[in-house]
């Protein structure tokens, strides 16, 4: 108890010492002062403007991502857009030209038909000019076997009839 | 964070290290003593029994302050002391080591610090003491660290963190934004510098305390507490706004206000009454634990020894082995206890401020007592 209380004592540890603390208050703040100004301030203001700049980073990362996933809907979009303008295109192409086809189909049909009309009715036309110079050879050849036969009946009945044979003979009816 | 999380792990391993021979380093100091204790010339003054081992003795000579740094015992590196006599009104400056100027001007080396020699003159001792010097030996590692750290931030403008500003990095956005923005909000900023060196200050101090020869028990000093406690106390009641002033001095039930206010006034004394108690006791507290256990290999070493008229090896290794393992375990916690009182004292300044400066009409003082 006594070297508790005496004066190198423990007691001695709990009386602040006017000397330690004035130093220490001296180095403190000197240091306080220093660090707060010299370096804290500056390393303070150093770690915001890297926190806001790496906000600012993501933030624009995300607008970047965002921006990018509208374009590729937009393109996909158009892509579908392309793709159904395409199959109508084609819809159509093939549509027109089943038209065309039919219809040179139809005209080479009606043309094709005239043409065998036409010449049906050539060919009529010609059979009857045929018809019609047959009749008239065939008057003229009996007018001209006539002819013959008139005059030869004169000679003899048997002379006649093989002259009218001999004639027809060499007359061709074609 | 992982790499932040291994390069600490690294830090507090270095400093372990430190510790475990810090213990070792300490008992040849303490073996040092223990035979000089038993020596004639100090029988009179420090073991007045006659070789007997006095623990309390020893402890105190090394929790206190000392006109001389001691690294072992016997080796002192002088210290300049400067004295002031209140009683005659005289300044003296003289070097530790230097006896005769010291006695020329009527001091002597009493238990490690420089007294007048005649009894009852009151003096006031400006010395750079063991303390001071270990004040500024944390100041300049303070100094030279944070502007190590400065320039890199300038320099590195933007981008990650590198060495030892990765290392500090974590633990001053660690103040920052869970000691000073939750309890200062937007005012934070304004803070930052005090709570930064506040905070750095007492945890370098703390961190070289466990530090052997080097180390001194700077923050387990009432005096370094109490100017810290002090200035945390003057900031407050500075900065301290109209409602801060309108709760102490007029309380909300006015007829309770002669019991109230005397309250009130007196919370204004206990907050810094409290950060200086809490810090010195903690740091103060670890120390004697430490040196106390070491004392164990002496204690056993004695009593074995007195046991068998003889100096007794055997007594010495059962100390050492009960010792030992629980010095480490001890420093090992000490370091700790740093961290953790450096970050008490720095967050209830925070909290303390950010009461007295708070913009709206609650009743902050009922948060603070919840805090105490």
């Amino acid at each position: 108890m006594f070297t508790l209380l005496s004066e190198g004592g423990a007691i001695s540890l709990i009386i602040p010492e006017a000397g330690l603390a004035l130093w220490s208050l001296i180095i403190f703040v000197i240091l306080w002062i220093i660090l707060g100004k010299f370096a804290f301030k500056p390393i303070t203001a150093a770690l915001k403007e890297r926190e806001d700049s790496i906000t600012t980073a993501l933030k624009s990362a995300e607008a970047a991502k965002n921006e990018m996933a509208s374009l590729t809907a937009k393109n996909e979009s158009l892509l579908n857009e392309a793709k159904e303008e395409r199959n109508k295109i084609i819809l159509e192409a093939k549509n027109a030209a089943e038209k065309v086809r039919t219809d040179i189909i139809a005209k080479a049909e009606a043309e094709a038909s005239v043409k065998v009309q036409a010449a049906l009715r050539e060919i009529d036309n010609q059979k009857k000019a045929a018809i019609a110079e047959i009749r008239n050879q065939v008057g003229a050849v009996a007018l001209d076997i006539a002819e013959k036969v008139i005059r030869k009946e004169l000679k003899g009945n048997a002379e006649q009839q093989a002259f009218v044979n001999e004639m027809v003979k060499t007359t061709n009816l074609n | 964070m992982k790499n932040y999380i291994y390069k600490l792990g690294l830090l507090l391993a270095a400093v372990f290290t430190l510790s475990t021979t810090n213990v070792a380093l300490a008992n040849e100091e303490a073996a040092a003593e223990v035979v000089t204790l038993e020596a004639p010339e100090h029988a009179s003054e420090q073991a007045p029994s006659g070789g007997k081992y006095k623990p309390t003795s020893m402890i105190l000579h090394h929790v206190g302050d000392a006109n001389h740094f001691t690294l072992l015992h016997g080796i002192n590196i002088p210290l300049p002391c400067i004295m002031y006599n209140i009683t005659t009104g005289t300044l003296a400056t003289f070097m530790s080591s230097n006896h005769e100027a010291m006695e020329a001007a009527g001091y002597h080396m009493h238990h490690d610090r420089v007294k007048p020699i005649e009894e009852g003159q009151k003096v006031i001792d400006f010395s750079i003491t063991r303390n001071v010097v270990g004040l500024l030996i944390a100041a300049t590692l303070l100094l030279v660290i944070f502007f190590t750290i400065k320039n890199a931030y300038v320099t590195r403008k933007g981008q990650a963190p590198k060495g030892l500003q990765s290392l500090l990095e974590p633990i001053i956005i660690f103040v920052r934004d869970d000691v000073a923005k939750q309890s200062l909000g937007d005012r934070a900023d304004y803070y930052m510098p005090y709570l930064m060196t506040v905070f750095f200050f007492i945890w370098m101090n703390n961190m070289l305390g466990l530090i052997p020869i080097l180390g001194s028990n700077v923050t387990g000093n009432i005096a370094v507490t109490l100017v810290l406690a002090l200035i945390t106390g003057f900031i407050i009641n500075i900065k301290a706004n109209k409602a801060y002033w309108k709760h102490i001095l007029l309380p909300e039930p006015l007829f309770l206000a002669p019991i109230l206010i005397p309250i009130e006034l007196l919370s204004i004394i206990t907050k810094p009454v409290t950060l200086m108690v809490r810090l010195f006791a903690n740091i103060l507290a670890g120390h004697i634990i430490v040196l106390s256990l070491i004392s164990l290999i002496f204690i056993f070493g004695k009593a074995a020894g007195d046991a068998m008229e003889s100096q007794s090896m055997g007594g010495v290794a059962a100390g050492a082995a009960v010792a030992i393992p629980f010095t480490i375990f001890i420093s090992v916690i000490e370091l700790l206890v740093a961290f953790v009182q450096a970050f008490i004292f720095t967050m209830l300044s925070a909290v303390f401020i950010g009461m007295a400066t708070e913009e709206h009409h609650a009743h902050p003082a009922h948060e603070a007592k919840g805090h105490h």
